[in-house]
């Protein structure tokens, strides 16, 4: 006899169990109990010197340091970001030339430490003692200065996170140029578009959506690789904070500040990016 | 009056030989249905006439203006990127897979050639823009983007973006082979409707009896040459040539 048919057990309610899961509430209790150890450190070890912190945390050298960090950071993202779309779109260019120099470049800049870049930029005098403007090859100068004048650890600093930057962002720039199918270029050709404006109007603006997320993932990792830069005795808020405990002897306190000022932009920038990355998606 | 003129092109890709000298005369106000089995080159052909593609000899002409090139004795020389770009805008193209701009509702597909490349206003282009998609059948979808629409309806968003730019010319390369069996009949509709209001028009289609119904001429196109022309009673009954015969009792 079938059981959905039979009328004398339509009353009894069969309950559903869900399996249970002990192991999953062992390893929670476990992340609990080192969860309490370190909050308890944090409260009761004294040298954490939590005063010390608070007292520096919004200490004008600290202050300034994080503003030149901040500005660092945008300006380099920005020229990166502009070498980047540029060397992406020569990357794509049917003269062999052109995409084999973009594709060279992403290899050098990307294959070498940035630590090792920006120490070089530093050191470029030692290469070129002076850099003219004029003719190349015995061709007359207009204008020549010292390198040494030239490149300030602030211009070493930029150049160094610039230009490697931007071989990052070229890749993630490629990546989404060539993730618009090739239909719709040729569909703005044949309605008469030329090549620069079927990559403003129509390639570009739908790469965004594979452009935007890792780009802002780039930039916030660019928030704290260019704590790099303290190398090169720039005043960005890591050195800023190691100038500081050179002196005090407070090098953890210090530290923790540093790292508090960095969660926070990082939280931020992370919200400021969600934000994009929803309106960039939206005809998706 | 010829609208177009093909004169022995010839087009290779590396060491395959696709068109090989190929030659056809459109004049204005016919529809010409291009068939033929696939790889024998119609899609190249068409690409040829708005300068998709380079050619390797021959000459086109739309409308007396040479497409592509600017002849100086017996060479050719290519034309810049403009020029190129300003004889495309009077060809319409309408693709297989639809290529709509997907980040673009409807409505601003229909504007893009207005605005974007003849740089008109974009009130006017909006408003014409509905003209053409109430033409279509497709007044309710302004501002549908491409992934809200069926493959029928995108088709028809892809063809009023086309007239958009009020071409001389449409060229139409298989418009129904992607789409579902039901929506065909919905797309020819709209293409039977710009033939009787006299638009000229080449259609590389399948669909025979689209081309028996509506075609001035029907084109055979097999290997890179045209092995057969003429009305489609007589091409599409009557075939002369026996590797016309034999599509034709695959396809019928
Ligand atoms: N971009 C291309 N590169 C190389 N070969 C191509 C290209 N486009 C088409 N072909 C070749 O040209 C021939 C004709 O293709 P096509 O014009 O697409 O034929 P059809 O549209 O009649 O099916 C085929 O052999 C195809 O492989
Ligand atoms: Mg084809």
């Amino acid at each position: 006899m079938d059981s959905s048919a039979s009328d004398d057990r339509g009353e009894l309610e069969i309950r559903a169990i869900p399996a249970r899961h002990p192991w999953r509430w062992a390893g929670a209790a476990l992340v609990v109990l080192l969860a309490a150890m370190l909050v308890r450190s944090f409260l009761t070890n004294p040298r954490y010197e939590w005063d010390v912190v608070f007292s520096w945390l919004l200490a004008r050298t600290i202050i300034r340091g994080l503003l030149l960090t901040l500005a660092l950071t945008a300006v380099s993202m920005l020229a990166g970001i502009l070498l980047g779309v540029l060397l992406a779109v020569m990357r794509g260019s049917p003269n062999r030339l052109l995409s084999g120099a973009a594709g060279s470049y992403i290899w050098f800049f990307r294959g070498t430490p940035l630590l090792v870049q920006l120490v070089f930029w530093f050191n470029l005098s030692a290469l070129y003692p002076r850099i003219g403007l004029g003719i190349p090859f015995g061709g007359p100068e207009w204008a020549s200065l010292d390198a040494n004048a030239l490149i300030s650890p602030m211009t070493a600093a930029f150049l160094g996170l610039a230009l490697n930057e931007a071989a990052y962002l070229a890749e993630i720039v490629r990546a989404g140029i060539v993730s618009v199918p090739a239909g719709q270029v040729q569909a703005a050709a044949a309605l008469g578009l030329t090549r620069r404006k079927t990559m403003r109007r129509i390639v570009l603006p739908q790469a965004m959506r594979v452009i935007v997320p890792p780009t802002g993932n780039q930039t916030i990792s660019m928030l704290k690789t260019s704590s790099l830069v303290s190398v090169l005795a720039i005043p960005e808020l890591l050195y800023s904070a190691q100038i500081v405990y050179s002196r005090t002897f407070q090098t953890i306190p210090l530290l923790i500040v540093v790292s508090i000022w960095y969660l926070l932009l990082t939280s931020a920038l992370t919200a400021v990016q969600g934000r994009i990355e929803r309106r960039y998606g939206r005809y998706a | 009056m010829t609208l177009l003129r093909a004169e022995r092109v010839f087009k290779n890709y590396g060491a395959n030989e696709v068109l090989k000298g190929v030659d056809l005369e459109v004049t204005a106000g016919q529809v010409v249905c291009l068939l033929g089995p696939s790889g024998s080159g119609k899609s190249t052909f068409l690409r040829c006439i708005n300068h998709l593609e380079r050619i390797r000899s021959g000459r086109i002409w739309i409308d007396g203006e040479l497409i592509g090139y600017r002849q100086a004795g017996d060479k050719l020389y290519e034309l810049d990127e403009n020029a190129i770009s300003r004889q495309r805008a009077e060809v319409g193209m309408v693709f297989q897979d639809f290529n709509l701009f997907a980040h673009y509702t409807a409505a601003e597909n229909v504007m893009a050639g207005p605005v974007l490349v003849r740089g008109e206003d974009r009130r006017r282009a909006r408003d014409q823009a509905v003209g053409l998609l109430t033409r279509v059948g497709l007044a309710d979808k302004l501002d549908a983007y491409p992934r809200q629409l069926s493959g029928g309806q995108q088709q028809r968003v892809a063809i009023a973006r086309a007239l958009a730019m009020r071409p001389k010319l449409m060229l139409f390369d298989e418009p129904t082979s992607a789409l579902d069996p039901e929506l065909v009949g919905e797309v020819l509709e709209v293409m039977r409707a710009l033939a009787d209001d006299g638009q000229t028009m080449i259609v590389v289609t399948h669909e025979v009896g689209f081309a028996r119904e509506v075609a001035d001429l029907v084109a055979f196109l097999d290997q890179g040459v045209i092995l057969e022309l003429g009305p489609p009673a007589e091409v599409l009954a009557n075939p002369a040539n026996p590797r016309t015969q034999a599509f034709l009792s695959k396809v019928l």
